[in-house]
């Protein structure tokens, strides 16, 4: 049994009464990397040689002066820069690429304490829903091997998943984070819009991206969002909003908590399953004195059109940077400049990030901006003003966070259309910036299940709560997957 | 709106530079049709006198004050280019015959 099934609070016991050591979490970080990633495929780049001298450093200093996540190991996904190690967002086209500076989460989690244990798989350049559009290796779910972990925070999910590290970070600007989270049996969370710093978040869709934390139990959650969140002078979208303490939230009181539940959650495209255990969830909280009402959020059908149009504009214009100058892989073989952009790009960027890029392109383009571009500016205020108008009368919003568990490797690439419909749930909060989590609520044949409970702007405090009331009545989260089991 | 041609594809590739393969082009067509194809559900909607949002938050300009900070030195900045010399990047010819 690892010592990964303990969460934070447990460890830091541990470490008090010193029956562990910091090197030895570390150590056991590695072991298990090395034991179950052959697999897995969640790694990219290990931090091995600076991590354990870290550790040992760590060790040296008294329990009175470190904080909660203090020594504690996290992965973190490659598209956030981390000085001197490797970063390339799992795209051919950052091959080599050793960042100069780190990313202000990357500061934060050294500021807590924490020991970067290594780099994060991921969808290339975070876009994708399954970990298949890696360009470096696929990702397994865990829980069934020949199952995708979701994506784009594929690795993200998985390694913890995997009981590879009790923490990680990763990025969700469609569904990224809470997707893989509910296909892994992890508990993901998505800020606020501005509520973490993307300062060193390689950018996708600037307007959408954000920068979580995903952890095996609801408080560990909690403790790792306080560490990382803040206003960022390097980060002119980052919020100047009060960070609460979101652990001091989890009072375990529902009572009287007002839940909305989208009919469009649980309509047409949702699984049976996924619906069950979220009326399932439902009575689990209303038997702790919550209420709750059919809503509807109308535009929803719309968030996914939208959503794509908006996405790939915006990385249209970010990616336009990767052009073999400055950093990364570079073409051979060229005569010009042009040539040397054009080749460089052909040869480093995969199918699904050029087909975004096209898409993005074409969107923005004289004649086709006003159809395309701000007729989808304008979907997003109305599915924006959905949220607020729910919002006004209710506490939190529940549904399922995705249709179906981890569907097959294979199953869905030769489709983009089916890929995209995977994130349908889980769109429309990024188009209007509030907080969503996803928390393991079930299993269907095994594979598990996800919740997703989405909160008002800056309210991620009040998620955290249900969350947690939620987590303390069931039994999902402590199931760990056959793998998890190292000889 | 409608279908997306191969020369259309060819030209947005140009724009986005991206070299790009007849078949290539033939594929992106075919699947870039798809996208737009389901983005225009979003013509259902009436959409007169809405406002188009770029951004969630109520933020106009995030202004720091005008102190002149050190950036990163040019030996660091220089370590992930591929080509340079004399602390200048290099690339090939911008203009050939």
């Amino acid at each position: 049994m690892t010592l990964f099934t303990k969460s934070a609070q447990e460890l830091q016991e541990l470490l008090k009464t010193k029956e562990i050591s910091i090197a030895d979490l570390t150590e056991e970080a590695y072991k298990r990397v090395a034991a179950l990633d052959g697999e897995v495929g969640a790694f990219l780049a290990l931090n091995e040689e600076k991590a354990t001298a870290q550790a040992k450093e760590m060790d040296a200093v008294p329990f009175e002066e470190r904080g909660p996540l203090f020594g504690l190991p996290i992965g973190v996904k490659d598209n956030i820069v981390t000085e001197g190690l490797e970063t390339t967002c799992a795209s051919k086209i950052l091959e080599g690429f050793n960042p100069i500076y780190d990313a202000t989460v990357v500061n934060k989690l050294r500021e807590a304490g924490m020991v970067t244990i290594g780099k994060l798989n991921m969808d290339e350049f975070a876009m994708g829903s399954s970990n298949e559009n890696s360009g470096i290796k696929p990702v397994r779910n865990p829980w069934g091997l020949d199952r995708v972990p979701g994506g784009s925070s594929g690795g993200s999910a998985a390694a913890v998943a995997a009981g590879e590290v009790p923490f990680s970070l990763g990025s969700d600007t469609g569904g990224s984070i809470r997707q893989p989270a509910s296909f892994c049996g992890v508990v993901g969370m998505k800020p606020t819009y501005g509520r973490v710093s993307r300062y060193g978040l390689v950018a996708f869709a600037s307007s959408l991206d954000q920068i979580g934390p995903i952890t095996r139990n609801v408080r560990d959650n909690a403790l790792l969002l306080e560490a990382i969140s803040g206003v960022d002078a390097n980060d002119s979208t980052s919020a100047n909003v009060e960070v609460p303490s979101f652990v001091e939230a989890l009072t375990g009181d529902v009572k009287g908590l007002r839940i909305a539940v989208p009919k469009e959650y649980l309509g047409e495209g949702v699984g049976e399953a996924a619906r069950q255990s979220v009326l399932d969830a439902l009575k689990v909280l209303e038997a702790q004195g919550a209420t709750w009402e059919e809503v509807s959020l109308p535009h929803s059908k719309y968030a996914l059109a939208a959503y794509y149009i908006l996405s790939s504009s915006e990385a249209s214009s970010n990616l336009s940077r990767f052009d073999g100058i400055r950093f990364g892989f570079r073409a051979e073989n060229v005569t010009n400049l042009e040539e040397l952009y054009k080749e460089t790009r052909a040869q480093g960027f995969g199918d699904e990030v050029k087909r975004r890029i096209m898409l993005g392109t074409y969107s923005l383009s004289a004649g086709t901006y006003d159809a395309y571009y701000k007729k989808a500016q304008q979907a997003r205020t109305l599915i924006k003003e959905d949220f607020d108008k729910v919002f006004e009368e209710f506490d939190v919003i529940l549904g399922p966070t995705t249709p179906t568990p981890a569907f097959k490797i294979g199953e869905n690439v030769e489709d983009p259309m089916t890929m995209y419909a995977n994130d349908i749930l889980t769109i429309p909060i990024n188009l209007a910036g509030v907080p969503a989590i996803s928390i393991p609520c079930g299993f269907e044949d095994g594979l598990p299940l996800g919740l997703q409970i989405i909160g008002k702007y800056f309210d991620e405090a009040t998620i955290y709560r249900v969350a947690d009331a939620f987590e303390k009545a069931t039994e999902f989260h402590k199931e760990t997957p056959q793998i998890w089991e190292v000889k | 709106m409608a279908n997306i041609t191969k020369e259309e594809v060819k030209h947005v590739a140009n724009l986005a530079r991206l070299a790009i393969t007849e078949a290539e082009a033939e594929k992106f067509a075919q699947q870039l049709g798809a996208i737009t194809k389901f983005a225009e559900q979003l013509n259902e909607l009436d959409t007169t006198n809405v406002e188009p949002t770029t951004h969630v938050l109520p933020l106009v300009n995030v202004l720091r004050e005008d102190v002149a900070v050190k950036g990163l030195d040019r030996e660091v900045m220089m370590l992930n280019v591929k080509e340079h010399v004399d602390g200048l990047v290099k690339v090939p010819p911008i203009i050939t015959e």
